[in-house]
């Protein structure tokens, strides 16, 4: 099976700045890859190449068999784009707005009232239908972006930070809206919010300074952090002396201390690489006679992961 | 061609959603007014004709189209819906024109609404309807090539005001090339041919002809060229510039 986004070696330069430097990736259909990357990384480039909008440098784009170059407007009929900040017309009203974009996009007479129909249900937006687009709030102004995309249900969605500028609730909201239409759809959203990576994406992509640094699944890019399978405990032992002890355990990297704001303190065991030390920290906790009244493993933390990945390139860009 | 039809539906209910439009309709039939009577002395020529109301059209047209024009890739580009409209399944060309087109009509109908000046005119005598129709026709071409130029210049920037007065000055030196000042200049040492050639680049020359009643072919495919160069230099701006 061939993939639903096929990008090769892409790179783009503005003058002498190289935004987006030699990226390839594959999406296939029921994937949500999570582009993740500082702001000024190049995610936004690098998606305004795949839906069309700007020319590579260099490099190969094809999304559902259509090459960028070849057939650029079949290409843009495969692709549903939020593009960043979820531009609109804002002298329209919502349906107005969706009328047009559904017209452009070759839907017609009752199958398009349909389709607004269960895209204004799916996202709420019955309530501002017919108000201009330029006075609505600006989760509303996303949400219309977001209806505009799903419109004709396309094969590939692309979405430049969907959840930007959304309360918590209309977050999940959306979050759970992409996780539906992930089984038939392949779907690309950059985020800097990590959560969101691990709560609705299969694989993510970490791009810096206009490099791919990063590709694999959420999971493998918790396993990089320094906390994967580490084990938190609370004891009722003195905390340097609990350190000291747990710190001679074999496989044992480090033992951090944290006291959290309601004075509880809390020993973080941490494994070294690759290492899996639950089993090890509970005997020798059972064997002392000690009382634990918390023990769990950590999964690893995405934004020490991210820190990681991202200051790294940049430390070594500079050297460049 | 259905691509072309939506966007141009879409862009001309865009003006009547604003105030633009009645603003401009408003100003437009007002100061044709002013011109054709009072400048132009319509009453006082005791002639059944419209030539003082088309007379004033290109000067018109200078500062009124420009005001059209100045928003149709501008306002896009700041907005950011230039990437929406560019990410959807349609060509650069079918956008232009679609756009182009829309503010053409636009134009078309503010000119629809001088018709109580015809009307006057044939109540009061019996003028020659032809030549009327064709002053019309020559006008609306005369405004196409305005608005195509005003579309190219407003593709270059993000700010309205620069695009209104980049445009105005071009027009304005299309419109110059064929004044006498400005011929008379060249005539002092250049040959005849230069000046017919530089006369003949002017909205002027082109345009007095045809409200006199006559169509030559030349004259409509002056305007023809001149809209088509200029849409499609909007499509290299646009490609040029939709990074920025």
């Amino acid at each position: 099976m061939s993939y639903a986004i096929e990008v090769q070696n892409l790179s783009k330069s503005f003058g002498s700045l190289h935004a987006v430097r030699d990226i390839s990736f594959n999406v296939a259909r029921g994937d949500v890859l999570g582009f993740l990357g500082p702001n000024g990384a190049g995610k936004s480039t690098a998606m305004k190449m795949i839906t069309g909008f700007l020319e590579p440098t260099a490099g190969r784009v094809r999304v559902c068999g259509h090459d960028l170059h070849e057939e650029p407007v079949q290409l843009k009929s495969r692709i549903g784009y939020l593009p960043e900040g979820a531009p609109a017309y804002g002298e329209m009203t919502p349906v107005s707005f969706l009328e047009f974009i559904g017209e452009i996009r070759g839907l017609r007479g009752r199958h398009l009232q349909d389709r607004i129909g269960e895209v204004v249900r799916s996202i709420h937006l019955e309530a501002v239908l017919e108000q201009r687009i330029e006075t609505l709030s600006k989760g509303y102004k996303r949400r219309v972006g977001l209806a505009q995309a799903i419109l004709h249900d396309p094969e590939v969605l692309i979405m430049d930070e969907p959840t930007d500028g959304l309360d918590p609730n209309q977050k999940h909201e959306v979050r759970t809206l992409i996780r539906e239409m992930a089984s038939t759809k392949a779907i690309v959203i950059s985020t800097h919010i990590l959560e969101e990576v691990d709560s609705v994406c299969t694989r993510a992509i970490i791009i810096a300074g206009g490099r791919l640094l990063f590709e694999g699944t959420p999971g493998e890019l918790e396993a990089r952090s320094r906390l994967h399978n580490a084990v938190t405990l609370s004891v009722n032992r003195d905390s340097f002396a609990a350190q000291r002890e747990l710190s001679a355990l074999g496989n044992v990297d480090s033992v951090d201390i944290r006291t959290d704001s309601s004075g509880n303190t809390r020993l973080t065991v941490v494994p070294a690489a690759g290492t899996n030390i639950i089993n090890e920290v509970t005997d020798f906790v059972r064997t002392r006679g000690w009382t634990a009244t918390e023990v769990r493993v950590e999964s690893g933390r995405l934004d020490e992961v991210f820190r990681t990945i991202t200051t790294q390139q940049a430390s070594g860009g500079a050297r460049t | 061609m259905k691509n072309i039809l939506s966007i141009f539906k879409r862009e001309l209910r865009g003006y009547f959603a604003t105030p633009v439009a009645y603003v401009f309709i408003v100003i437009f039939l007002f100061l044709t007014g002013i011109f054709t009577f009072y400048i132009g002395g319509f009453f006082e020529r005791g002639q059944a004709d419209l030539e003082p109301f088309f007379r004033f059209h290109p000067w018109l047209y200078l500062f009124l189209i420009p005001a059209i024009s100045m928003r149709l890739w501008s306002e896009e580009r700041k907005s950011g819906t230039i990437e929406l409209l560019m990410t959807l399944p349609v060509t650069l060309g079918e956008a232009v024109l679609g756009k182009f087109l829309a503010a053409w009509c636009f134009t078309a109908i503010a000119l629809a609404l001088t018709f109580p000046m015809w009307i006057t005119v044939n109540y009061l005598g019996n003028p020659d309807n032809t030549v009327i129709l064709f002053g019309y026709l020559g006008s609306l071409l005369m405004a196409g090539g305005f608005l195509a130029i005003g579309s190219c210049i407003s593709a270059l920037t993000k700010n309205q005001v620069i695009a209104f007065v980049i445009s105005v000055v071009i027009c304005f030196l299309i419109i110059l090339s064929g004044y006498s000042i400005v011929l008379d200049f060249f005539r002092a040492w250049a040959p005849q041919a230069v000046v017919d050639a530089i006369s003949s680049f002017s909205f002027l020359t082109h345009f007095d002809s045809i409200k006199k009643g006559v169509i030559d072919a030349r004259d409509v495919l002056y305007f023809g060229t001149l809209i088509a160069f200029w849409l499609y230099a909007n499509t290299l701006v646009i490609d040029m510039k939709k990074a920025g």
